[in-house]
């Protein structure tokens, strides 16, 4: 259901401002969402000074320097640094993206960096999406085949592997998801992009011999049909990939299968 | 993680902290249009039955819907019926899945506004 406001314990307090570091000249201002869930307080949003003449270029950059040098409670998750993990993804300068391939010379003016919108937060800036990866269980994200499996492996024309081109590249950052409206009031029983990208990814494949079952899976007013087409997914995947036309894609295929 | 108590877990802030998009805009403008323009039509429904009732109570009505205020919400609405109109045109074209890439995708959006701001202006000089 639609809930503009947060709950009582999600709401926003000013938080601590930490010390500028010494001797930094050229000082840029950082506030950053921060929840413990072990002091019983509500979130808080608190402002750390970075000095950019020794920082990298990359959020992440400036985040892994906050937590060696100023705070080290200060808790994220990162591992490949190079786009392709997912794991650092979080709502930075109001879109979500991945910290380590978002240059701060993209944002105009502080810092802003929040979890991933609408979810359940674990500690600062941690999502839990334990949902979200349900969610992508249930489309089945594996090739389904009732014909005898053949000697070799499952053969691809040229044609049919490029149909993959902009779906398979997704990494489940979950930016798209948690951009979207319709997710975050009906995130419970609609799919999201995400998850109906991976879904149109396994229906187009050529070699998947469950198209039918997969169809008839997201037949329902919630799993499918809760894209208003928004576009916020399209607008912020970090990997530039188009939720949006993929989701399109499964309506149209819904349409021309009943007439 | 089932020592982890997930009762207490604040939600993250999304609309105060999510940057309005152009696309977004104007999705839930075509939202807000459709309910507005059902306000208007029913303003309508209410001047005929005024109308049909007694001349003194359509006096009443009239005198409301073309009063200066009344002129503001029937232009707005004009407006409204434009913009929800063309947005349905816009959504008839995504339904055959084209015109989803982002650059497309935002060009349609900036032809609603513009195209019912202008269709507004015109609907207005024929009248």
């Amino acid at each position: 259901m639609v809930q503009l406001t947060l709950p009582k314990n999600s709401r926003i307090r000013t938080g601590k401002t930490w010390p500028k570091p010494e001797g930094g000249k050229n000082l840029r201002k950082f506030q950053i969402y921060r929840w413990n869930p072990d002091d019983g307080e509500n979130p808080r949003v608190d402002t750390y000074f970075v000095d950019m003449d020794t920082c990298g270029p990359m959020v992440l950059d400036a985040l892994i320097k906050i937590k060696n040098e100023i705070d080290p409670t200060l808790t994220f998750r990162r591992s490949c640094r190079e786009g392709i993990c997912g794991s650092c993804a979080m709502n930075i300068d109001g879109i979500n993206t991945l910290a380590c391939i978002y240059g701060m010379d993209e944002i105009k003016g502080d810092v802003k960096i929040y979890p991933l919108p609408h979810m359940p937060v674990i500690k600062d800036l941690i999502p839990d999406l334990t949902h979200f990866y349900a969610q992508h269980a249930s489309i089945m994200p594996w090739l389904e085949t009732k014909t005898n499996r053949p000697a070799k492996e499952w053969r691809q024309s040229i044609e049919d592997r490029s149909k993959l081109d902009g779906l398979y590249e997704c990494v489940m950052c979950a930016s798209c998801s948690t951009a979207c409206p319709s997710y975050w009031w009906n995130g419970d029983r609609y799919l999201g992009p995400a998850a109906l990208l991976h879904a149109y990814r396994w229906i187009i494949d050529s070699r998947d011999e469950a198209t039918g079952e997969r169809l008839d899976q997201l037949e329902d007013p919630f799993k499918l049909y809760r894209c208003h087409t928004i576009m916020n997914c399209t607008k912020t995947c970090p990997k530039g990939l188009n939720p949006a036309k993929a989701i399109a894609e499964i309506k149209k295929m819904m349409v021309e299968r009943t007439v | 993680m089932a020592d982890v108590n997930r009762g207490n877990r604040p939600l993250s802030p999304h609309l105060t902290v999510y940057r309005p998009q152009l696309t977004s805009v104007t999705s839930i403008l075509v939202r807000i249009t459709g309910n507005a323009i059902v306000i208007a039509a029913l303003l309508i429904v209410w001047w005929f039955l005024a109308a049909s009732t007694s001349a003194e109570y359509f006096a009443v009505a009239d005198g409301v819907l073309t009063s200066w205020f009344g002129d503001l919400v029937m232009v707005l609405s004009l407006w409204g019926l434009w913009y929800h109109t063309l947005g349905g045109v816009r959504h008839l074209i995504w339904d055959n899945a084209v015109g989803l890439d982002l650059p497309t995708a935002e060009k349609l959006g900036w032809a609603a506004i513009g195209g019912s701001a202008v269709l507004t202006v015109l609907t207005l000089l024929v009248i």
